[in-house]
């Protein structure tokens, strides 16, 4: 058995984060396992620009953002072993992985923190009627083959979902020569960036159907068309709207879910509405000395809030492997009225610092006070232009506000009229 | 004189901006805007609207068939395409570093387009 | 190509058939005209192994369905298919519906059914705990079963192939003439084929294979069926295969467990008279539902990964037609194998077996295998078993399907093997990879390069499921 003072699983921009900060530390042996055979995950395949405003001041591509962190990576002293899947966590932190070269490896780890990131709602989970032919894939899956494989997935395309993985799909199909027909997005609003509305969609004369999904796909071989149709307010289709639109690829950009399933069987508490780990504010979960950050924790828009929470995870690994994390009585965070959740959970009592809670809001909302209660006592109140649920907001919690708050209460943050 | 609406896309609110523009195509006034970005904004994508240009060029000797590129700054946009053309002609050997310059100076714009990732 | 028999459609069925022909010493084609076996009804049924109780007694469907169910847990072992004897359920919601369970009981005796017994609302719970309380009492049987019908019919094309079958893909029958001397000429997608029997195991399309050498006896109806596939993690909803009273499109809404652990829900009926369209439709999909939720009312859609429909060849008369044709004592047809026809499928092929020998009199070889290799499943091994396979081959140790943990060891194995897999779904079939939560979102492009790698070609040139379903198009530099 191999021994490591933290095994980070996953290598992408939440792993590699995660492990530097640890380093940076002073964690000695780190190891990262990641399942493809570069450091980089997902961001690999995200070449538009728009990454790392927050974080570097500077817009940049995927792969370069990836980029910054793998070259510290690869400078630093942090092993990595790609190719790599962790098949299993047991209760006592012995992590079971496996990869060509090393065959079946076990790593007995102090702390283990997990970034496994998340996966793409498939068309299954929708249930569009209707044939099973080529052609119909998730937007991630199309964009990899064509960033990352170099072939077109697809000449005439409708795109499910205008999250902003859609839109940045359809702005890349059209670059490459296909014809993007239409976007439709269920909701009567979009998921995405409205800079990404403009710069995917208007510049290139996409449609975006608002209130409209796909109710029939057709084709028994390759992919021949779509069927889409105007929703009703309970998002059931609404008869006689529908339209036929020949295509031969349907992209579903349609959600994503953090994958879990590693923590499930490790026995991890998941959050019902993050689908992630319920976390404390150093983003340790329920299974002592198991941290998670990044999506698999709770889906961010932004690459740069990923790094930071991270970050906040590989040194709350940092202080579990050195001692020095305080534990003990727990104060609640819950969402309401609005506000869907709260990422972290808990927050000890004894922290040692301010705590950012981050969430995402249900709906749209314009001109409305964001307040944080304990109880019905208002601890905060801050108004707000516009919320969106595409956008991950977050609110600051003094360390002198924890601190003075009792014991196993609970903080709530909600909207209420301004 | 003609107006033009739009949304701002500077920051998550997404103002509204109309823009006046005179008949020599001159900006004679922003409003809706709520900050200066908005302003600049409005002025920029009525007179000469820039976007970023990402895409792949062919790559040989790689361990993939093609490398990721940008514009080292952005283009104007109504020669996306026509810069997506010169970007397609292009075939690099690996490796490729982050950075490389891959085309000079496109379409006399001014501007590079650039490699963003490694590739051996 | 000349041969002695050939045997029209991939099936389970044919593909049982040309198996068992195989231990004779004659030259036998089994041809498909899909890209892989199991490409047609076979691949989207209840996959189940019925009891024998609802067939009327006396009919072929009763006499095969209870002879089959009898020889799969054997047949299963001997060629390493999943199959599990988890015993049915028919749920009596009302006094007229206990009545009827009755009957069926009565039916299942007279059919030589064993081990039937109609049991308590309290019993049915104490098997089914999440079964509705509105049950009112439920038949048991004890001998049904579940397997996976295309690993099934994999299997079986494996053996036939690994004891000299030709397989051959692509091969639709356009044309049948009878030579002189008697033996037929095949004009099909792949060529010509001459053979002296023909066996019509061509599932829904039996009537115009039929109907080539002028037999026009056969009436069949398309009746398509949809269902829901839950994720494993709802797996223990239900460990019986549960059933509603039969009505008279067939056996009613299913919620069955699977070998592989997921739940099954369905089929909806709808005759439509279309042969090959296997779309779902909303109105379907939410029968099936709302009928599962009768039987279990605690299913939830939101567990769906996926759902898909199969046509099933319903005969007018109501019975399977097997047997040589009225216009050729050299061309067998074996069709309208409806509902049981999985179940039945073993004594089917046996059945077929009897009819071809009285006539053809073959020797038996000398050098036959039943038994085929259990395929390598790292899912199922323990720590050792994965460190000593990975030992001896290190593709063992990629995890290519991160949902359903299956490496490229086993996607090459689905490659290389008798009759093994061309395509996407055909890996997908073989090894499941693609059949997780993700449904195939991060594995679907790397089966593709390992197809290509392993096939000598481009990754454009891949397939889906054969024929013009490309994955991807030309590249795009």
């Amino acid at each position: 058995m191999l021994s490591y003072d933290l095994a980070v699983i996953g290598g992408g921009p939440a792993g590699m984060a995660a492990a530097l900060k640890a380093r940076e530390e002073g964690v000695e042996k780190i190891v990262i396992l990641e399942r493809a055979d570069t450091l980089g995950g997902i961001l690999e395949q995200c070449i538009h620009t728009g990454f790392g405003l927050h974080y570097f001041g500077e817009e940049l591509s995927g792969p370069e953002y990836a980029g910054r962190f793998i070259k510290q990576v690869n400078e630093s002293d942090i092993e990595v072993k790609t190719d790599t899947m962790v098949l299993d966590i047991s209760q006592d932190n012995v992590v079971t992985a496996c990869n060509n070269v090393d065959g079946l490896i076990t790593i007995k780890a102090t702390a283990i923190v997990l970034a496994m990131g998340c996966r793409e709602r498939p068309r299954g989970a929708l249930s569009i009627a209707g044939s099973r032919a080529s052609g119909i894939m998730t937007a991630g899956t199309a964009q990899k083959y064509v960033n990352i494989n170099g072939y077109m997935p697809g000449k005439t395309v409708v795109i499910l979902g205008s999250g902003d993985i859609g839109l940045i799909m359809a702005r890349r199909m059209t670059l490459e020569g296909a014809k993007v027909k239409a976007v439709c997005e269920l909701m009567p609003y979009s998921g995405g960036l409205t800079r990404n509305i403009v710069q995917c969609l208007e510049d290139f004369g996409i449609p975006l159907r608002l209130s409209c999904t796909v109710v029939k796909t057709h084709g028994r071989e390759r992919l021949e068309g779509v069927t889409v149709a105007n929703v009703d307010e309970n998002l059931k289709p609404i008869p006689g709207t529908e339209e036929y639109i020949p295509c031969d690829t349907l992209m579903l950009s349609v959600g994503l879910i953090p994958e879990n399933e590693l923590s499930k069987n490790a026995g991890i508490e998941l959050d019902s509405i993050t689908n992630g780990p319920s976390v404390d504010e150093y983003r340790e979960t329920n299974h002592k000395g198991v941290f998670a950050c990044g999506n698999v924790l709770q889906v961010h828009d932004l690459v740069d809030y990923v790094t930071q929470e991270s970050q906040i995870a590989g040194e709350g690994a940092a202080k579990y492997i050195k001692g020095e994390k305080k534990t003990g009585e727990c104060i609640k965070t819950l969402g309401t009225n609005g506000v869907r959740y709260i990422v972290p959970q808990r927050i000890n009592k004894q922290t040692d610092k301010s705590v950012k809670l981050y969430f995402r809001v249900g709906k749209v909302f314009k001109n409305v006070k964001l307040v944080v209660k304990c109880g019905d006592e208002v601890i905060m109140s801050n108004k707000k232009k516009k919320m969106t649920p595409g956008e991950m907001e977050y609110i600051l919690i003094k360390l002198d506000t924890i601190k003075s708050l009792p014991a196993d209460s609970t903080l709530t943050v909600t909207i209420e009229e301004a | 004189m003609t107006k033009k609406e739009m949304v701002c896309v500077s920051c998550p609110i997404g103002c509204a901006i109309t823009v006046e523009l005179d008949d020599s195509n001159e900006v004679v006034s922003v409003t809706g805007n709520t900050c200066p970005r908005g302003d600049k904004y409005a002025r920029q994508e009525c007179t000469h609207p820039e976007r970023m240009l990402t895409s792949t060029v062919k790559l040989e000797g790689g361990k993939l068939p093609v490398v990721s590129v940008k514009s080292a700054s952005p283009i104007p946009k109504e020669m996306l395409f026509e810069a997506m053309k010169e970007i397609n002609k292009v075939t690099l050997n690996a490796p490729v570093k982050i950075g490389d310059v891959v085309i000079k100076n496109i379409l006399g714009t001014g501007v590079d387009i650039i490699a963003t990732n490694d590739a051996k | 190509m000349r041969y002695d028999v050939a045997v029209i459609g991939g099936g389970v069925v044919g593909a049982l058939i040309s198996m068992k022909l195989s231990k004779y010493d004659i030259k036998i084609a089994l041809l498909e005209k899909c890209n892989d076996v199991a490409m047609g009804t076979t691949k989207a049924n209840s996959a189940i192994v019925h009891g024998g109780f609802d067939a009327m007694p006396g009919t072929l469907k009763a006499k095969l369905n209870v002879k089959g169910t009898g020889m799969m847990p054997e047949l299963c072992r001997d060629l390493n298919v999943p199959y599990r004897n988890n015993g049915s359920l028919v749920l009596a919601f009302s006094d007229e519906e206990v009545e009827h369970i009755k009957v069926l009981y009565d039916r299942g005796v007279k059919n030589g059914v064993d081990r039937l017994e109609i049991i308590s609302k309290e019993r049915a719970k104490e098997l089914e705990p999440n079964v509705s309380d509105e049950v009112k009492a439920a038949l048991l049987s004890n001998t049904a079963g579940i397997v996976c019908p295309y690993e099934l019919t994999i299997a079986a094309a494996e053996v036939a192939v690994t004891n000299g079958v030709d397989f051959i893909r692509n091969c639709e029958v356009k044309n049948i003439t009878k030579l002189d001397g008697g033996r037929f000429e095949l004009d099909t997608a792949a060529g010509k084929i001459e053979t002296e029997y023909i066996i019509n195991a061509a599932g829904i399309h039996s009537d115009e294979i039929a109907a080539m050498i002028g037999d026009d006896s056969i009436e069949l109806v398309p009746r398509r069926g949809e269902y829901y596939l839950l994720d494993k993690s709802y797996g223990s909803l239900a460990s019986h295969t549960i059933f509603q009273c039969p009505n008279k499109m067939g056996k009613g809404v299913l919620v069955t467990p699977t070998v592989d652990g997921n739940i099954l829900i369905g089929p909806s009926a709808s005759d439509d008279r279309e042969k090959d369209n296997t779309d779902t439709t909303p109105d379907g999909l939410e029968f099936v539902l709302s009928k599962a939720f009768k039987s279990v009312p605690s299913i939830n859609v939101r567990g769906a990964i996926t759902s898909f429909a199969g046509v099933r060849s319903h005969p007018v008369t109501d019975d399977f037609i097997i047997g040589y044709s009225d216009k050729s004592d050299k061309f067998i047809n074996c069709a309208g194998i409806e509902s049981p026809g999985l179940s039945a499928a073993p004594a089917i092929a046996e059945y077929v077996e009897g009819l071809l020998i009285e006539k053809l009199s073959p020797r038996t070889k000398e050098s036959f295998t039943v038994n085929r290799q259990a395929p390598v499943r790292f899912r199922h091994m323990n720590e050792q078993q994965r460190r000593e396979l990975i030992e001896k081959n290190s593709a063992y140790g990629r995890i290519i399907c991160r949902c359903e943990t299956i490496t490229e060891g086993e996607i090459l194995d689905a490659i290389h093997a008798p009759a093994g897999a061309r395509d996407v779904d055909g890996v997908k079939r073989r090894t499941r990879a693609g059949m997780g939560r993700c449904q195939g979102g991060f594995c679907s492009s790397k089966v593709v390069e390992i197809l290509a790698r392993e096939l000598g070609t481009d990754m454009n040139e891949i397939t889906k499921f054969g024929g013009n379903s490309k994955i991807i198009f030309e590249r795009t530099k």
